[in-house]
Protein backbone atom coordinates (compact mmCIF):
# COMPACT_ATOMS: atom_id res chain seq x y z
CA UNK A 1 0.00 0.00 0.00
CA UNK A 2 1.80 3.39 -1.29
CA UNK A 3 1.81 5.92 1.80
CA UNK A 4 0.73 9.54 0.82
CA UNK A 5 1.04 12.24 1.97
CA UNK A 6 -2.43 12.29 3.64
CA UNK A 7 -1.55 9.33 5.62
CA UNK A 8 1.40 11.45 6.85
CA UNK A 9 -0.67 14.30 7.74
CA UNK A 10 -3.44 11.71 9.45
CA UNK A 11 -0.68 9.86 11.48
CA UNK A 12 0.82 13.02 12.72
CA UNK A 13 -2.91 14.43 13.62
CA UNK A 14 -3.13 11.24 15.58
CA UNK A 15 0.01 11.98 17.24
CA UNK A 16 -0.97 15.77 17.92
CA UNK A 17 2.22 16.30 15.98
CA UNK A 18 2.33 19.91 13.98
CA UNK A 19 4.32 19.26 11.19
CA UNK A 20 5.22 21.78 7.93
CA UNK A 21 4.24 21.03 4.77
CA UNK A 22 7.87 20.86 4.17
CA UNK A 23 8.27 18.59 6.56
CA UNK A 24 5.65 16.62 5.13
CA UNK A 25 7.16 16.15 1.68
CA UNK A 26 9.99 14.93 3.68
CA UNK A 27 8.70 12.78 5.62
CA UNK A 28 6.24 10.79 3.66
CA UNK A 29 9.35 8.51 0.90
CA UNK A 30 11.13 8.12 4.36
CA UNK A 31 7.76 6.19 5.76
CA UNK A 32 7.10 4.95 2.37
CA UNK A 33 10.28 3.10 2.57
CA UNK A 34 10.24 2.02 5.82
CA UNK A 35 6.59 0.29 5.22
CA UNK A 36 7.61 -1.32 2.33
CA UNK A 37 10.69 -2.63 4.17
CA UNK A 38 8.33 -4.31 6.31
CA UNK A 39 5.78 -5.21 4.20
CA UNK A 40 8.36 -7.72 2.55
CA UNK A 41 6.56 -10.06 5.11
CA UNK A 42 3.79 -10.38 2.98
CA UNK A 43 5.71 -12.31 0.78
CA UNK A 44 5.75 -15.14 2.86
CA UNK A 45 3.02 -17.69 2.95
CA UNK A 46 1.28 -17.90 6.11
CA UNK A 47 -1.96 -19.50 5.50
CA UNK A 48 -1.05 -22.54 7.37
CA UNK A 49 0.18 -20.99 10.11
CA UNK A 50 -1.98 -19.88 13.10
CA UNK A 51 -2.09 -16.55 14.51
CA UNK A 52 0.22 -16.07 17.72
CA UNK A 53 0.75 -13.45 20.07
CA UNK A 54 3.31 -13.68 23.29
CA UNK A 55 6.40 -15.38 23.71
CA UNK A 56 7.46 -18.99 22.53
CA UNK A 57 9.42 -21.93 24.36
CA UNK A 58 12.64 -23.13 22.30
CA UNK A 59 10.00 -25.82 21.78
CA UNK A 60 7.14 -23.93 20.23
CA UNK A 61 4.85 -23.52 23.44
CA UNK A 62 3.32 -20.73 24.61
CA UNK A 63 5.06 -19.27 27.92
CA UNK A 64 2.77 -19.18 30.51
CA UNK A 65 3.03 -16.36 32.89
CA UNK A 66 0.86 -14.57 35.36
CA UNK A 67 1.29 -12.85 38.84
CA UNK A 68 -0.33 -13.00 42.11
CA UNK A 69 -1.99 -10.38 43.25
CA UNK A 70 0.36 -8.95 45.67
CA UNK A 71 2.25 -5.89 46.19
CA UNK A 72 5.48 -5.33 44.83
CA UNK A 73 7.60 -1.67 46.05
CA UNK A 74 6.74 1.11 44.11
CA UNK A 75 8.88 4.10 42.34
CA UNK A 76 7.69 6.26 45.35
CA UNK A 77 6.94 9.77 43.98
CA UNK A 78 10.40 10.80 44.35
CA UNK A 79 12.03 8.75 41.81
CA UNK A 80 8.93 8.40 39.45
CA UNK A 81 9.29 12.02 38.79
CA UNK A 82 12.76 11.84 38.67
CA UNK A 83 13.69 12.02 35.08
CA UNK A 84 10.43 14.09 33.97
CA UNK A 85 11.09 16.92 31.80
CA UNK A 86 8.42 19.43 34.45
CA UNK A 87 7.61 17.83 37.60
CA UNK A 88 5.43 20.20 39.80
CA UNK A 89 3.55 19.44 43.14
CA UNK A 90 4.50 15.92 42.78
CA UNK A 91 2.60 15.60 39.64
CA UNK A 92 3.64 15.25 35.89
CA UNK A 93 2.89 19.12 34.45
CA UNK A 94 1.99 19.04 30.67
CA UNK A 95 1.10 21.92 28.92
CA UNK A 96 -2.80 22.31 29.12
CA UNK A 97 -5.18 19.65 27.59
CA UNK A 98 -9.26 19.74 27.87
CA UNK B 1 -41.77 11.90 26.80
CA UNK B 2 -43.68 12.77 23.58
CA UNK B 3 -46.47 10.28 22.57
CA UNK B 4 -44.91 9.48 18.85
CA UNK B 5 -41.54 9.76 20.23
CA UNK B 6 -38.93 6.52 21.15
CA UNK B 7 -35.67 6.75 23.05
CA UNK B 8 -32.96 4.70 22.11
CA UNK B 9 -30.65 4.15 24.29
CA UNK B 10 -27.07 1.74 25.15
CA UNK B 11 -25.01 2.15 27.94
CA UNK B 12 -20.85 0.97 28.58
CA UNK B 13 -20.25 0.64 32.17
CA UNK B 14 -16.72 0.82 33.47
CA UNK B 15 -15.75 -0.95 36.54
CA UNK B 16 -12.83 -1.18 38.52
CA UNK B 17 -12.24 -4.99 40.09
CA UNK B 18 -11.43 -5.43 43.41
CA UNK B 19 -7.51 -6.09 43.44
CA UNK B 20 -4.87 -5.32 45.76
CA UNK B 21 -2.57 -4.13 42.97
CA UNK B 22 -2.75 -3.51 39.29
CA UNK B 23 -3.11 -5.69 36.22
CA UNK B 24 -0.61 -5.61 34.65
CA UNK B 25 2.47 -4.89 37.83
CA UNK B 26 2.44 -5.10 41.51
CA UNK B 27 1.99 -1.18 42.66
CA UNK B 28 -0.86 -1.04 45.10
CA UNK B 29 -4.51 0.08 43.32
CA UNK B 30 -5.15 2.12 46.72
CA UNK B 31 -7.14 5.64 46.49
CA UNK B 32 -5.76 8.79 47.94
CA UNK B 33 -2.03 8.13 47.96
CA UNK B 34 0.14 10.97 47.10
CA UNK B 35 0.26 11.46 43.73
CA UNK B 36 2.85 9.25 41.37
CA UNK B 37 3.69 7.06 44.44
CA UNK B 38 2.14 4.25 43.84
CA UNK B 39 4.31 3.44 40.22
CA UNK B 40 6.63 1.82 38.39
CA UNK B 41 8.53 1.01 35.47
CA UNK B 42 5.63 -0.69 33.74
CA UNK B 43 2.44 1.59 35.14
CA UNK B 44 4.60 4.57 34.10
CA UNK B 45 5.45 2.78 30.62
CA UNK B 46 8.90 3.20 30.39
CA UNK B 47 10.91 1.24 27.76
CA UNK B 48 11.58 -1.79 28.07
CA UNK B 49 8.75 -2.67 30.89
CA UNK B 50 6.81 -5.59 30.24
CA UNK B 51 3.26 -6.28 31.76
CA UNK B 52 2.31 -9.46 33.64
CA UNK B 53 -1.22 -10.34 34.05
CA UNK B 54 -2.41 -10.35 37.75
CA UNK B 55 -4.08 -13.42 38.45
CA UNK B 56 -6.83 -12.82 40.73
CA UNK B 57 -7.82 -10.03 37.40
CA UNK B 58 -8.95 -13.28 35.81
CA UNK B 59 -10.77 -14.37 38.58
CA UNK B 60 -12.74 -11.30 39.42
CA UNK B 61 -13.68 -10.72 35.88
CA UNK B 62 -15.14 -14.28 35.69
CA UNK B 63 -17.32 -13.76 38.80
CA UNK B 64 -17.85 -10.16 36.94
CA UNK B 65 -19.41 -12.16 33.83
CA UNK B 66 -20.94 -14.74 35.65
CA UNK B 67 -22.98 -12.92 37.90
CA UNK B 68 -24.64 -10.68 34.53
CA UNK B 69 -25.42 -14.02 32.27
CA UNK B 70 -22.38 -13.58 30.06
CA UNK B 71 -20.25 -16.18 28.62
CA UNK B 72 -17.07 -16.61 29.09
CA UNK B 73 -14.50 -17.09 26.03
CA UNK B 74 -11.81 -19.54 26.85
CA UNK B 75 -9.37 -17.66 25.06
CA UNK B 76 -9.27 -13.90 24.68
CA UNK B 77 -6.66 -11.60 23.38
CA UNK B 78 -5.36 -8.17 24.48
CA UNK B 79 -5.16 -5.48 22.41
CA UNK B 80 -3.34 -1.98 22.02
CA UNK B 81 -5.78 0.75 21.47
CA UNK B 82 -3.74 3.83 20.28
CA UNK B 83 -4.43 7.35 21.12
CA UNK B 84 -2.39 10.18 22.56
CA UNK B 85 -3.00 11.90 26.03
CA UNK B 86 -0.76 12.82 28.77
CA UNK B 87 -2.91 10.40 31.18
CA UNK B 88 -1.69 7.33 28.80
CA UNK B 89 2.16 7.28 29.20
CA UNK B 90 3.02 4.35 27.01
CA UNK B 91 0.83 6.39 24.09
CA UNK B 92 -1.37 3.02 24.14
CA UNK B 93 -4.10 1.51 26.59
CA UNK B 94 -4.01 -2.47 26.96
CA UNK B 95 -7.80 -3.59 26.29
CA UNK B 96 -9.75 -6.40 24.47
CA UNK B 97 -10.91 -5.53 21.06
CA UNK B 98 -12.51 -8.22 19.02
CA UNK B 99 -11.89 -11.67 21.20
CA UNK B 100 -13.11 -10.21 24.76
CA UNK B 101 -13.56 -12.01 27.85
CA UNK B 102 -16.93 -12.64 27.43
CA UNK B 103 -19.78 -11.75 25.06
CA UNK B 104 -23.14 -12.36 24.57
CA UNK B 105 -25.43 -12.07 27.82
CA UNK B 106 -29.25 -12.24 28.65
CA UNK B 107 -29.97 -10.40 31.96
CA UNK B 108 -32.97 -10.17 33.37
CA UNK B 109 -33.78 -6.79 34.95
CA UNK B 110 -36.49 -5.40 36.96
CA UNK B 111 -37.57 -2.30 35.79
CA UNK B 112 -40.29 0.26 37.36
CA UNK B 113 -42.72 2.56 35.55
CA UNK B 114 -42.27 5.62 37.65
CA UNK B 115 -44.54 8.75 38.07
CA UNK B 116 -43.33 12.32 37.12
CA UNK B 117 -41.93 12.63 40.51
CA UNK B 118 -39.78 9.50 40.12
CA UNK B 119 -42.11 7.24 42.88
CA UNK B 120 -42.17 4.09 41.08
CA UNK B 121 -45.76 2.99 40.35
CA UNK B 122 -44.98 -0.65 39.06
CA UNK B 123 -41.95 -3.09 39.04
CA UNK B 124 -41.74 -5.45 35.83
CA UNK B 125 -39.03 -7.58 34.01
CA UNK B 126 -37.35 -6.32 31.48
CA UNK B 127 -34.48 -8.26 29.33
CA UNK B 128 -31.17 -6.29 28.58
CA UNK B 129 -28.50 -7.80 25.90
CA UNK B 130 -25.22 -7.33 27.02
CA UNK B 131 -22.89 -7.58 24.08
CA UNK B 132 -19.37 -7.53 25.40
CA UNK B 133 -17.70 -7.64 29.20
CA UNK B 134 -13.69 -7.18 28.42
CA UNK B 135 -10.66 -6.27 30.53
CA UNK B 136 -8.47 -3.60 30.20
CA UNK B 137 -5.95 -1.51 32.23
CA UNK B 138 -7.17 2.36 33.47
CA UNK B 139 -5.52 5.48 32.73
CA UNK B 140 -3.91 7.87 35.10
CA UNK B 141 -5.83 11.20 35.81
CA UNK B 142 -5.00 14.56 34.48
CA UNK B 143 -5.75 17.42 37.23
CA UNK B 144 -7.17 20.85 35.66
CA UNK B 145 -7.86 22.86 38.69
CA UNK B 146 -6.80 23.14 42.42
CA UNK B 147 -2.68 23.88 41.61
CA UNK B 148 -1.14 27.05 40.42
CA UNK B 149 -1.23 28.18 36.93
CA UNK B 150 -3.83 25.44 35.81
CA UNK B 151 -5.02 28.02 33.30
CA UNK B 152 -1.63 26.93 31.18
CA UNK B 153 -0.79 23.92 32.36
CA UNK B 154 -2.50 20.26 33.09
CA UNK B 155 -0.92 18.31 35.66
CA UNK B 156 -1.52 14.06 35.75
CA UNK B 157 -1.09 11.86 38.08
CA UNK B 158 -0.57 8.38 37.05
CA UNK B 159 -1.22 6.29 40.38
CA UNK B 160 -4.84 4.99 38.53
CA UNK B 161 -2.96 4.02 35.57
CA UNK B 162 -2.90 0.28 35.43
CA UNK B 163 -5.72 -0.07 37.17
CA UNK B 164 -7.86 -3.67 36.52
CA UNK B 165 -11.30 -2.81 34.72
CA UNK B 166 -14.35 -4.75 33.36
CA UNK B 167 -15.97 -2.70 30.82
CA UNK B 168 -19.54 -4.00 29.59
CA UNK B 169 -21.23 -2.84 27.25
CA UNK B 170 -25.12 -3.22 25.91
CA UNK B 171 -27.04 -3.52 22.87
CA UNK B 172 -29.46 -0.46 22.11
CA UNK B 173 -32.20 -2.13 24.66
CA UNK B 174 -33.44 0.68 26.74
CA UNK B 175 -36.50 2.82 26.00
CA UNK B 176 -36.46 5.01 28.64
CA UNK B 177 -33.83 6.81 31.38
CA UNK B 178 -35.23 4.87 33.87
CA UNK B 179 -35.02 0.97 32.53
CA UNK B 180 -31.29 2.74 32.54
CA UNK B 181 -30.97 3.75 35.64
CA UNK B 182 -32.52 0.32 37.01
CA UNK B 183 -29.75 -1.53 34.90
CA UNK B 184 -27.18 0.26 35.94
CA UNK B 185 -28.38 -0.52 39.85
CA UNK B 186 -28.94 -4.00 38.70
CA UNK B 187 -25.61 -4.33 38.00
CA UNK B 188 -23.66 -2.37 40.68
CA UNK B 189 -25.42 -4.65 42.97
CA UNK B 190 -24.30 -7.99 40.96
CA UNK B 191 -20.81 -6.91 40.76
CA UNK B 192 -20.52 -6.02 45.08
CA UNK B 193 -22.67 -8.93 45.75
CA UNK B 194 -19.64 -11.32 43.95
CA UNK B 195 -16.88 -9.46 45.01
CA UNK B 196 -15.91 -8.46 42.01
CA UNK B 197 -16.22 -4.26 42.32
CA UNK B 198 -16.66 -2.19 44.92
CA UNK B 199 -19.16 -0.36 42.32
CA UNK B 200 -19.06 2.76 44.41
CA UNK B 201 -19.89 5.84 41.59
CA UNK B 202 -18.37 8.40 44.13
CA UNK B 203 -14.86 6.93 44.48
CA UNK B 204 -14.61 6.78 40.74
CA UNK B 205 -14.62 3.09 40.92
CA UNK B 206 -17.91 2.60 38.64
CA UNK B 207 -18.49 4.64 35.79
CA UNK B 208 -21.16 5.17 32.71
CA UNK B 209 -21.72 6.33 29.59
CA UNK B 210 -24.88 6.30 27.68
CA UNK B 211 -25.44 6.48 23.73
CA UNK B 212 -28.79 8.39 23.30
CA UNK B 213 -30.89 8.65 20.47
CA UNK B 214 -34.40 9.19 19.15
CA UNK B 215 -36.66 8.45 16.54
CA UNK B 216 -40.08 8.27 15.60
CA UNK B 217 -42.09 5.51 17.04
CA UNK B 218 -43.24 4.32 13.10
CA UNK B 219 -39.23 4.49 12.02
CA UNK B 220 -37.07 1.43 12.02
CA UNK B 221 -34.14 2.98 11.52
CA UNK B 222 -32.13 4.45 14.68
CA UNK B 223 -31.47 7.94 14.95
CA UNK B 224 -28.26 9.54 15.12
CA UNK B 225 -26.77 8.80 18.60
CA UNK B 226 -25.20 10.83 20.91
CA UNK B 227 -22.82 9.83 23.87
CA UNK B 228 -23.10 11.48 27.24
CA UNK B 229 -19.87 11.45 29.62
CA UNK B 230 -19.31 12.67 33.12
CA UNK B 231 -22.37 11.18 34.15
CA UNK B 232 -21.19 10.42 37.87
CA UNK B 233 -23.92 8.93 39.75
CA UNK B 234 -27.06 6.75 38.41
CA UNK B 235 -29.62 9.60 39.21
CA UNK B 236 -27.11 12.19 37.41
CA UNK B 237 -26.79 9.76 34.16
CA UNK B 238 -30.94 8.98 34.54
CA UNK B 239 -31.19 13.07 34.38
CA UNK B 240 -28.77 13.50 31.59
CA UNK B 241 -30.40 11.04 29.13
CA UNK B 242 -33.83 12.36 30.28
CA UNK B 243 -32.39 15.95 29.06
CA UNK B 244 -31.01 14.37 26.10
CA UNK B 245 -33.63 12.78 24.38
CA UNK B 246 -36.06 15.78 25.34
CA UNK B 247 -33.19 17.85 23.46
CA UNK B 248 -33.07 15.61 20.62
CA UNK B 249 -36.58 15.39 19.89
CA UNK B 250 -37.19 19.49 19.98
CA UNK B 251 -34.27 19.70 17.75
CA UNK B 252 -35.72 17.53 15.07
CA UNK B 253 -39.18 18.45 15.60
CA UNK B 254 -38.28 22.47 14.79
CA UNK B 255 -36.42 21.22 11.80
CA UNK B 256 -33.14 20.41 13.17
CA UNK B 257 -30.85 17.75 12.72
CA UNK B 258 -28.79 15.77 15.61
CA UNK B 259 -25.05 15.79 14.99
CA UNK B 260 -23.08 12.60 16.42
CA UNK B 261 -20.97 14.14 19.12
CA UNK B 262 -19.92 13.70 22.64
CA UNK B 263 -22.15 15.45 25.29
CA UNK B 264 -21.10 16.35 28.69
CA UNK B 265 -23.69 16.34 31.41
CA UNK B 266 -23.37 19.57 33.58
CA UNK B 267 -25.95 18.95 36.84
CA UNK B 268 -25.67 22.27 38.08
CA UNK B 269 -26.80 23.56 34.78
CA UNK B 270 -29.12 20.74 34.11
CA UNK B 271 -28.06 20.51 30.66
CA UNK B 272 -25.90 18.80 28.40
CA UNK B 273 -22.59 20.71 26.75
CA UNK B 274 -20.60 19.23 23.75
CA UNK B 275 -17.38 18.30 24.44
CA UNK B 276 -16.45 17.20 20.66
CA UNK B 277 -17.76 16.62 17.63
CA UNK B 278 -17.51 13.14 16.04
CA UNK B 279 -15.42 15.03 12.92
CA UNK B 280 -12.45 14.11 14.81
CA UNK B 281 -13.52 10.43 16.09
CA UNK B 282 -10.35 8.43 17.05
CA UNK B 283 -8.69 6.10 15.14
CA UNK B 284 -7.68 3.77 17.54
CA UNK B 285 -5.36 1.44 14.87
CA UNK B 286 -6.24 -1.88 17.33
CA UNK B 287 -3.81 -4.43 17.41
CA UNK B 288 -2.96 -7.78 19.46
CA UNK B 289 -0.61 -6.50 22.26
CA UNK B 290 2.65 -8.91 21.71
CA UNK B 291 3.99 -8.77 25.00
CA UNK B 292 1.02 -10.96 26.56
CA UNK B 293 0.31 -14.27 25.69
CA UNK B 294 -4.27 -14.61 24.90
CA UNK B 295 -5.76 -15.13 27.84
CA UNK B 296 -6.82 -19.01 28.45
CA UNK B 297 -9.30 -20.00 30.73
CA UNK B 298 -10.52 -23.89 31.53
CA UNK B 299 -13.96 -24.75 31.25
CA UNK B 300 -12.89 -26.26 34.61
CA UNK B 301 -12.04 -22.98 35.88
CA UNK B 302 -15.19 -21.42 34.58
CA UNK B 303 -17.41 -24.39 36.45
CA UNK B 304 -15.04 -23.72 39.76
CA UNK B 305 -15.76 -20.04 39.57
CA UNK B 306 -19.26 -20.33 38.83
CA UNK B 307 -19.95 -23.41 41.93
CA UNK B 308 -17.99 -20.87 44.37
CA UNK B 309 -20.77 -18.05 43.56
CA UNK B 310 -23.24 -17.08 46.08
CA UNK B 311 -26.53 -17.12 44.71
CA UNK B 312 -27.19 -14.22 43.18
CA UNK B 313 -29.75 -11.04 44.44
CA UNK B 314 -32.55 -12.07 42.25
CA UNK B 315 -32.97 -15.67 42.50
CA UNK B 316 -32.98 -14.94 46.42
CA UNK B 317 -35.20 -11.97 46.35
CA UNK B 318 -37.51 -14.48 44.52
CA UNK B 319 -36.76 -16.84 47.48
CA UNK B 320 -37.37 -14.53 49.98
CA UNK B 321 -40.85 -14.00 48.38
CA UNK B 322 -41.43 -17.59 47.94
CA UNK B 323 -40.51 -18.85 51.26
CA UNK B 324 -40.85 -16.24 53.39
CA UNK B 325 -43.90 -14.27 51.99
CA UNK B 326 -42.22 -11.20 52.23
CA UNK B 327 -43.62 -8.56 49.49
CA UNK B 328 -41.22 -7.53 46.35
CA UNK B 329 -40.47 -4.29 48.11
CA UNK B 330 -39.82 -5.82 51.39
CA UNK B 331 -37.72 -8.80 49.81
CA UNK B 332 -35.89 -6.30 47.34
CA UNK B 333 -34.57 -4.41 50.25
CA UNK B 334 -33.43 -7.56 52.25
CA UNK B 335 -31.50 -7.93 48.83
CA UNK B 336 -29.96 -5.06 48.24
CA UNK B 337 -26.96 -5.90 49.65
CA UNK B 338 -25.43 -9.71 50.18
CA UNK B 339 -24.51 -8.74 53.80
CA UNK B 340 -27.83 -7.98 54.36
CA UNK B 341 -29.52 -10.93 53.04
CA UNK B 342 -27.41 -12.98 55.04
CA UNK B 343 -28.09 -11.00 58.47
CA UNK B 344 -31.93 -11.42 57.40
CA UNK B 345 -31.91 -15.43 56.62
CA UNK B 346 -29.79 -15.78 60.04
CA UNK B 347 -32.27 -13.67 61.78
CA UNK B 348 -35.25 -15.14 60.82
CA UNK B 349 -34.00 -18.71 61.60
CA UNK B 350 -33.27 -17.56 64.59
CA UNK B 351 -36.84 -15.97 65.56
CA UNK B 352 -38.46 -19.20 64.15
CA UNK B 353 -40.47 -16.16 62.46
CA UNK B 354 -39.29 -14.70 59.09
CA UNK B 355 -41.68 -11.68 58.53
CA UNK B 356 -41.15 -10.38 61.77
CA UNK B 357 -37.70 -10.82 61.26
CA UNK B 358 -37.76 -8.60 58.21
CA UNK B 359 -40.13 -6.25 60.04
CA UNK B 360 -37.78 -5.48 62.69
CA UNK B 361 -34.67 -5.39 60.39
CA UNK B 362 -36.21 -3.10 58.05
CA UNK B 363 -38.07 -0.51 60.40
CA UNK B 364 -35.72 -0.40 63.94
CA UNK B 365 -32.08 -2.64 62.93
CA UNK B 366 -31.18 -0.53 59.78
CA UNK B 367 -32.19 2.90 61.24
CA UNK B 368 -29.71 2.38 64.48
CA UNK B 369 -27.72 0.97 61.69
CA UNK B 370 -27.25 4.17 59.56
CA UNK B 371 -27.17 6.66 62.64
CA UNK B 372 -24.27 5.06 63.80
CA UNK B 373 -23.30 4.93 60.57
CA UNK B 374 -21.99 0.71 60.37
CA UNK B 375 -22.72 -1.73 57.92
CA UNK B 376 -24.94 -4.57 58.63
CA UNK B 377 -21.60 -6.95 58.81
CA UNK B 378 -20.50 -5.09 61.32
CA UNK B 379 -23.37 -4.70 63.71
CA UNK B 380 -22.45 -4.95 67.12
CA UNK B 381 -26.11 -6.82 67.14
CA UNK B 382 -25.88 -10.41 65.80
CA UNK B 383 -28.34 -11.76 63.61
CA UNK B 384 -28.90 -14.61 65.88
CA UNK B 385 -29.63 -12.08 69.29
CA UNK B 386 -31.82 -10.09 66.98
CA UNK B 387 -33.57 -13.30 66.66
CA UNK B 388 -33.72 -14.17 70.36
CA UNK B 389 -35.07 -10.68 71.01
CA UNK B 390 -38.07 -10.91 68.26
CA UNK B 391 -38.51 -14.59 69.74
CA UNK B 392 -38.96 -13.07 73.53
CA UNK B 393 -41.70 -10.19 71.87
CA UNK B 394 -43.74 -13.28 69.94
CA UNK B 395 -43.86 -15.35 73.35
CA UNK B 396 -44.97 -12.39 75.16
CA UNK B 397 -41.84 -12.11 77.25
CA UNK B 398 -42.07 -8.13 76.43
CA UNK B 399 -43.87 -6.08 74.70
CA UNK B 400 -43.19 -4.69 71.32
CA UNK B 401 -42.69 -1.21 72.31
CA UNK B 402 -40.26 -2.50 75.18
CA UNK B 403 -38.57 -4.61 72.64
CA UNK B 404 -37.67 -1.33 70.98
CA UNK B 405 -35.87 -0.06 73.72
CA UNK B 406 -34.18 -3.12 74.39
CA UNK B 407 -32.83 -3.46 71.04
CA UNK B 408 -31.35 0.18 71.45
CA UNK B 409 -29.69 -1.41 74.50
CA UNK B 410 -28.29 -3.89 72.71
CA UNK B 411 -26.75 -1.60 70.29
CA UNK B 412 -24.98 0.09 72.45
CA UNK B 413 -23.76 -2.42 74.71
CA UNK B 414 -23.99 -5.94 72.73
CA UNK B 415 -25.58 -7.10 75.62
CA UNK B 416 -28.18 -9.88 74.93
CA UNK B 417 -31.65 -9.27 74.72
CA UNK B 418 -32.40 -12.11 77.37
CA UNK B 419 -29.71 -10.48 79.93
CA UNK B 420 -31.18 -6.56 79.30
CA UNK B 421 -35.00 -8.11 79.85
CA UNK B 422 -33.47 -9.87 82.98
CA UNK B 423 -31.34 -6.64 83.91
CA UNK B 424 -34.34 -4.22 83.96
CA UNK B 425 -36.80 -6.34 84.97
CA UNK B 426 -38.67 -6.02 82.29
CA UNK B 427 -40.18 -9.44 81.97
CA UNK B 428 -43.66 -9.38 81.52
CA UNK B 429 -45.80 -11.29 84.26
CA UNK B 430 -47.88 -13.90 82.37
CA UNK B 431 -48.92 -16.02 85.09
CA UNK B 432 -52.60 -15.53 85.01
CA UNK B 433 -52.66 -15.85 88.85
CA UNK B 434 -50.37 -13.44 90.02
CA UNK B 435 -52.14 -10.96 87.34
CA UNK B 436 -55.42 -12.07 89.03
CA UNK B 437 -54.04 -11.73 92.88
CA UNK B 438 -53.27 -7.95 91.31
CA UNK B 439 -56.59 -7.32 89.93
CA UNK B 440 -58.39 -8.18 93.15
CA UNK B 441 -56.08 -6.22 95.07
CA UNK B 442 -57.25 -2.90 92.59
CA UNK B 443 -60.44 -3.46 92.84
CA UNK B 444 -60.40 -4.12 96.39
CA UNK B 445 -59.16 -0.69 96.89
CA UNK B 446 -61.44 1.35 94.70
CA UNK B 447 -65.11 0.26 95.75
CA UNK B 448 -66.23 3.17 94.75
CA UNK B 449 -64.97 3.04 91.06
CA UNK B 450 -66.18 -0.46 90.80
CA UNK B 451 -69.62 0.53 91.86
CA UNK B 452 -69.56 3.27 89.19
CA UNK B 453 -68.38 1.10 86.38
CA UNK B 454 -70.90 -1.76 87.08
CA UNK B 455 -73.84 1.01 87.23
CA UNK B 456 -72.57 1.47 83.44
CA UNK B 457 -69.96 3.72 83.31
CA UNK B 458 -67.67 1.91 81.16
CA UNK B 459 -65.14 4.63 80.63
CA UNK B 460 -63.41 3.97 84.06
CA UNK B 461 -61.60 0.95 82.11
CA UNK B 462 -58.99 2.26 81.09
CA UNK B 463 -58.79 3.49 84.94
CA UNK B 464 -58.72 0.16 85.74
CA UNK B 465 -55.51 -1.10 83.24
CA UNK B 466 -53.98 1.65 85.01
CA UNK B 467 -53.77 1.03 88.36
CA UNK B 468 -53.20 -2.63 87.35
CA UNK B 469 -49.77 -1.90 85.49
CA UNK B 470 -49.24 0.67 87.92
CA UNK B 471 -48.84 -1.98 91.02
CA UNK B 472 -46.92 -4.58 88.49
CA UNK B 473 -44.55 -1.81 87.78
CA UNK B 474 -45.56 -2.23 84.17
CA UNK B 475 -44.69 -5.84 84.06
CA UNK B 476 -48.17 -7.29 83.60
CA UNK B 477 -49.20 -8.77 80.20
CA UNK B 478 -51.37 -5.78 79.25
CA UNK B 479 -53.53 -8.20 76.67
CA UNK B 480 -53.66 -10.56 79.92
CA UNK B 481 -54.77 -7.54 82.26
CA UNK B 482 -57.26 -6.54 79.61
CA UNK B 483 -59.16 -9.94 79.34
CA UNK B 484 -58.78 -10.64 83.10
CA UNK B 485 -60.36 -7.25 84.18
CA UNK B 486 -63.48 -7.64 82.02
CA UNK B 487 -64.02 -10.74 83.27
CA UNK B 488 -63.32 -9.83 87.02
CA UNK B 489 -65.57 -6.58 86.26
CA UNK B 490 -68.16 -8.59 85.14
CA UNK B 491 -68.58 -10.84 88.28
CA UNK B 492 -70.11 -9.30 90.59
Amino acid sequence: MPITESDIEKIAKLAHLEITDEERRALTPQIASIVAYVEQLNELDTSQVEPATGGFTPEGERTRAGRDDVRHRSLGQAAALDQAPDPSHGYFRVPKVL
Amino acid sequence: MKENWEAVIGLEIHAQLSTETKIFCGCATSFGDEPNANTCPVCLGLPGALPVLNNHVVDLGARAALSLALHINEESVFSRKNYFYPDLPKGYQISQFDRPFSERGVLEVMTATRDEAGHVREWRPMTVRITRMHLEEDAGKNVHEGLPDTDRYSYVDLNRAGTPLAEIVTEPDFRSSWEAYDYVNHVRRALQWVGASDADMEKGNLRCEANVSVRRKSEEQFGTKVELKNLNSVRFMQRAIEYEIDRQIKLIESGGRVTQETRLWDDRAGETRVMRSKEEAHDYRYFPEPDLQPLVVTPEFIESVRAAMPELPEARRRRFMQDYELSYNDAAQLTSEIALANYYELTAKAASNPRGASNWIRSELLRELEAADVAVADSPVKPEELGALVRIIDEGGISGKQGKEVLIEMFATGKTAAAIVEERGLAQVSDTGEIEGVIAEVLAANPPQVAQYRAGKEGLFGFFVGQVMKASKGKANPKLVNELLKKKLSES
